[in-house]
């Protein structure tokens, strides 16, 4: 600016000097009002850059959500099979949401609707609508290209053909199945019956969705939930490993330990016996080794081997596989398993044959054999093997990561073995598979006086070098009345089945 | 003095409008060229962004384009003529400022008329009626209002006379929308007036008239106050007092010695029954200060409760201890001021509703279970501000028509989204520009009255820029100001239209000063012993006009 004569020369004139009194306060008054432009500007660089995710990623942001819609998503995938994928339309937004099988996928992809989205739509989002920084390289070339921007493809651990026979084996009764890869925690299946059609919710019509999911919401059976990892249940005799590797990683027991089986055992301060199931006899009456304890689900034996360990050391051992705390970093949303605290004598007893008020997700039985099945060692479980680029090219991997080591593995190879004669002699021999060893253990569990017991089989195969784990549980036994071994164990025996056909 | 040719041209024609011409042999440096050059960006700029926004809306251009740009240099070119005439002297970068403000605004304004009418269409609507085309009308009545007061205030010092009449139109106008009839509720906020079919909100006329009260009557407050703070420092011990309030006595007295001749020994020993003097003067001016202090201070508070404008009581009571701190130069009043403030904003916490939603609003945005869940639109906002990140979406690219009241209080998210990070920080740094200008202003005028006036002037509107903008990025609650020359609505448009021109009409003073100053220094060398005499003369005129108020 042309300045002729700085202000100085005025102010130092005569009667300026009358008002120049006043200079030092207006100096003050500008940076006052410059502080505060300096506070506008701090503040805007803030909205706009430093919590600019955090308000794209809020659920109510329906700009971000129709920004989304109007650039291709990217896939998601099983292996080479595309689950979901955006097709381009002609309406309101460029892309449509499509799940192929979206039945049978949905626990994992969840659904991808106007104002919200849950499962790997939800945690995987960044990636998938293509604003992860991962993805910058590939939004700057789209940007001198000229093309369109695109998101990412993520790539599950599910094998089609297991999740495929795992959904026809349950053959819609209400539960889930759960399948992993013991030796990397990588899940192969993951089904839950009901379940829900996703596509249903991807519609572009608010109204339209608004109902679906209202239809969905409402429903008792509750198709919305995830049963494998968000829904919990009594465990039943399946926590029996459970009980077995607390005692066993003592020191003081082995398969053939001896241990007290009668065939009523009264529970101390109270008048309640506890029966075994259906009022079977174990061993002899009175006493029975651990190992034919575990194969013919003797009750008594290990509600006494519990009160004899004590409810603080099942809770280590259950603490151990990752009761009462969830998985950190695990893609989709889980429920707690949960071993009950400061349990008096009796609730010990019923708390080591998993009843009382131990619950645990079908996820979790799963974790507790895998550990058994890799020798003692547990892997962090994980859906997301592979992000890949709109280009297709691989952007990250998933490594295995080691969560702990609950039992040794000397322990383990005493459990697998245990869990062998539960599939060879005991409750569980409808989960044989010709020329494979199985290790396994059922479960009944009682929940509610009227209700049919829940089914449940967890174990692995082949026994002696695993490549699956898995837990099936039937919800109520799929109304009928019977056992693991009769409902679960079948279930879990074709899916087994599958899984060494298609992986060898 | 000899000038460039096209220095020559542009000095040619600011002399053949000037309606005062420069003093014989006094030359103004190019400040009008300047202005028109910039002027010129300004409608670049605007041009640019109306054409960017046709190629996103229509994908081609339209010759619109070329009418509406002919219409934005008709209306400021006016201006600009306006200011040849009446104010050549005056600061060449805040009208351009103004202008490249307002084209901005117009913009926006007419994006989002394009969205509404686009989805009028689509749901087989009538379209509605246009805002940019009445803010244009408004932009129009506001560039005469602008030249108006450039003819009509042709020295700022007159306004000194109307101190009282100005405040007490500014305190009518201020309660003028709480009387039934008249006034009307909008949105909530009862500051409206309507006559017939025509809305208008008083309180930007207030704004500019409770700036010259407060101006006007403060002006001589500080050299009152040190008097008496002088007098009560000679209670406590004698020694130089004596001589400060000697000198503080001369301020009190214009017209009498020049601070810069040394006082004369007799002033001191005559000085026992001035000190009387004084402190009878404090005394009886004493109530004459503090009760208008207090009146407009109530009613700040008044507009508070019964028309719900919490964003203009914060702005006079703002203005008010601005000008308090700068007349008298005591923080303590700034600190009682703002002591008082947080009072009231307590009590009015506890005792209005409105008040509590505001907060709530304020701090649990995001929590959709907060007890009111009003804050939809701030949301909303600061969605759009996200959106636009750092470079924005461009013109017409984005949503912001998702956010309701987007023209008028939300008009810089619309425009934080589709000018991004980038656009905000340099129109923030345009008010800035123009808040520091009229600081500057405020620094080289000659009188208290011109000095206070300017000041409140700039300071009010960084206040209210600051109050719009930190509301709608929540930095601070909201309250319903407009956004200076942004916002769609006239009557603020018109306010600070006015508010620029007086700021103008001050910042000519002193530069036609300056000038003439500057030109008798630059006679012959062998002269400059008698040009000092000279120069007090010539720059003492307008001081004397305005201590005597002489008819003009």
């Amino acid at each position: 600016m042309s300045q002729p004569s700085s202000p100085g020369d005025a102010r130092r004139s005569g009667p300026d000097q009358r008002a120049a009194h006043m200079n030092r306060p207006i100096r003050r008054v500008m940076l006052v009002c410059g502080a505060l432009f300096a506070g506008l500007l701090v503040n805007a660089n803030w909205v706009q850059v430093g919590e600019q995710r955090s308000l794209k990623q809020e659920p109510t942001n329906s700009r971000e959500i129709a920004a989304r819609l109007d650039r291709q998503r990217g896939m998601i995938l099983a292996g080479s099979t595309t689950i979901a994928s955006s097709t381009p339309v002609d309406d309101e937004f460029k892309y449509l949401r499509q799940y192929a099988d979206g039945p049978l996928y949905a626990p994992l992809t969840g659904y991808y609707a106007l104002y919200s989205a849950t499962g790997l739509e939800s945690t995987q989002n960044l990636f998938l609508s293509g604003d992860d920084d991962r993805l910058l390289a590939s939004r700057v070339s789209s940007l001198f290209s000229g093309s369109e921007r695109k998101g990412g493809s993520v790539v599950t651990t599910i094998d089609p053909a297991i999740q495929q026979a795992a959904s026809q084996a349950l053959a819609g009764r209400k539960g889930a199945v759960v399948a992993l890869d013991p030796r990397t925690g990588a899940i192969l299946a993951m089904v839950t019956a009901p379940t829900y059609d996703p596509n249903s919710l991807a519609s572009h019509d608010v109204d339209t969705v608004q109902q679906q999911y209202n239809t969905l919401s409402g429903d008792k059976a509750e198709p919305l939930l995830n049963r494998a990892a968000q829904q919990t249940y009594p465990p039943g005799s399946t926590f029996k490993i459970i009980t077995a590797a607390a005692a066993l990683s003592t020191g003081n027991y082995n398969p053939d330990s001896v241990v007290p089986a009668p065939d009523r055992l009264p529970l101390p301060q109270s008048t309640v016996e506890l029966p075994n199931f259906g009022g079977e006899r174990c061993g002899n009456g009175q006493t029975d080794t651990l190992i034919h304890a575990l194969a013919i689900s003797c009750n008594t034996a290990f509600a006494q081997l519990g009160m004899d360990l004590g409810g603080d050391k099942l809770r280590e051992q259950a603490d151990a596989f990752g009761f009462d705390t969830t998985i950190d970093g695990f893609e989709l949303p889980q429920a707690k398993s949960v071993f009950p605290e400061s349990l008096d004598k009796p609730q010990t007893a019923q708390s080591a044959i998993g009843q009382y008020n131990v619950r645990v997700t079908p996820l979790q039985m799963a974790q507790v054999v895998a550990a058994i099945a890799n020798d003692g060692r547990m892997m962090k479980p994980y859906v997301v093997q592979e992000l890949q680029g709109p280009d297709l090219k691989r952007i990250a991997q998933t490594e295995p990561k080691e969560l702990g080591q609950p039992i040794s593995s000397q322990v383990a190879d005493q459990l697998t073995t245990m869990m062998k004669s539960v599939v060879t002699s005991g409750t569980g021999r409808k989960a044989q598979i010709s020329g494979v060893s199985v290790a396994g253990k059922t479960g009944t569990a009682e929940h509610g006086a009227n209700e049919p017991p829940h089914a449940w089989f967890v174990g692995f195969a082949p026994a002696d070098n695993p490549t699956i784990a898995i837990a099936v549980v039937v919800e109520d036994g799929g109304g009928e009345v019977g056992t693991g071994g009769a409902i679960a164990a079948p279930i879990a025996q074709k899916v087994m089945q599958t899984a060494l056909d298609v992986r060898g | 003095m000899t000038l460039p040719p096209r220095r020559q041209w542009s000095a040619n024609l600011t002399s053949a409008f000037a309606r005062v011409p420069s003093p014989q042999g006094v030359e103004l440096p190019p400040y009008r060229r300047s202005e028109l050059v910039l002027l010129v960006a300004a409608g670049i700029l605007t041009t640019a962004a109306l054409s960017a926004l046709t190629l996103a809306h229509d994908g081609h251009l339209t010759y619109h384009i070329a009418t509406y740009a002919l219409g934005f240099y008709v209306l400021w070119g006016f201006v600009h003529l306006a200011m040849r005439r009446f104010a050549p002297a005056a600061d060449p970068l805040l009208m351009p400022l103004c202008a490249a403000l307002n084209g901005l605004g117009l913009v926006m304004i007419y994006r989002l008329d394009l969205a509404r009418s686009d989805a009028a269409k689509q749901a087989g609507r009538a379209i509605p009626p246009s805002a940019a085309h009445t803010q244009i009308v408004w932009t129009a009545l506001s560039v005469i209002v602008f030249a108006l007061v450039l003819a009509l205030v042709r020295n700022h010092s007159t306004l000194a006379r109307y101190t009282f009449t100005a405040g007490l139109a500014g305190l009518v106008f201020l309660c003028l929308p709480a009387l039934p009839g008249i006034g009307a509720t909008i949105n909530g906020a009862r500051l409206w007036l309507r006559v017939g079919p025509f809305s208008f909100q008083p309180s930007e006329i207030s704004k500019i008239l409770l700036a010259i009260f407060f101006a006007g009557y403060l002006r001589t407050f500080g050299a009152l106050m040190s008097a008496h703070v002088v007098t009560k420092a000679r209670r406590r011990s004698t020694g130089n007092a004596a001589a400060a309030l000697t000198g503080a006595i001369r301020r009190l007295r214009p017209g009498a010695h020049g601070p810069g001749e040394p006082a004369a020994p007799a002033d001191v020993t005559d000085s026992s029954g001035t000190y009387t003097g004084v402190i009878s003067r404090v005394w009886s001016k004493g109530p004459r200060f503090y009760v208008p202090a207090i009146l407009t201070w109530v009613a700040g508070l008044g507009v508070l409760v019964i028309e719900r404008d919490l964003g203009s009581s914060l702005l006079f009571f703002g203005m008010f201890l601005v000008v308090l701190y700068v007349a008298s130069e005591r923080a303590r009043f700034v600190v009682v001021g703002l002591g008082l403030f947080i009072a009231a904003a307590l009590a009015a916490y506890h005792l209005f509703s409105h008040v509590q939603v505001r907060v709530d609003i304020w701090l649990h945005a995001f929590d959709g279970t907060n007890p009111s869940n009003k804050s939809y639109q701030l949301v909303q906002g600061l969605y759009g501000f996200a959106a636009g990140g750092i470079t924005g979406t461009g013109l017409g690219r984005g949503h912001p028509n998702k956010v309701p009241f987007a023209n008028t209080d939300f008009i810089m998210a619309s425009l934080g989204e589709e000018l991004g990070l980038t656009g905000v920080m340099a129109i923030l740094m345009m008010y800035l520009l123009i808040v520091v200008r009229g600081m500057r202003v405020a620094l080289t005028a000659p009188d208290p009255f011109g000095k206070l006036l300017a000041t409140a002037l700039a300071a009010t509107l960084g206040i209210q820029v600051f109050v719009q903008v930190g509301g709608v990025m929540r930095l601070i609650p909201l309250t319903g100001v407009t956004l200076p020359f942004v916002s769609y609505g006239g009557s603020s448009l018109v306010a600070n239209a006015a508010i620029i021109a007086l700021l103008l009409r001050i910042s000519d003073t002193v530069r036609r000063r300056q000038a003439e100053a500057q030109e008798v220094l630059e006679v012959e060398p062998d002269q400059v012993a008698n040009v000092q005499t000279e120069i007090v003369r010539r720059v003492e005129v307008p001081e004397t006009q305005e201590t005597h108020e002489p008819a003009e």
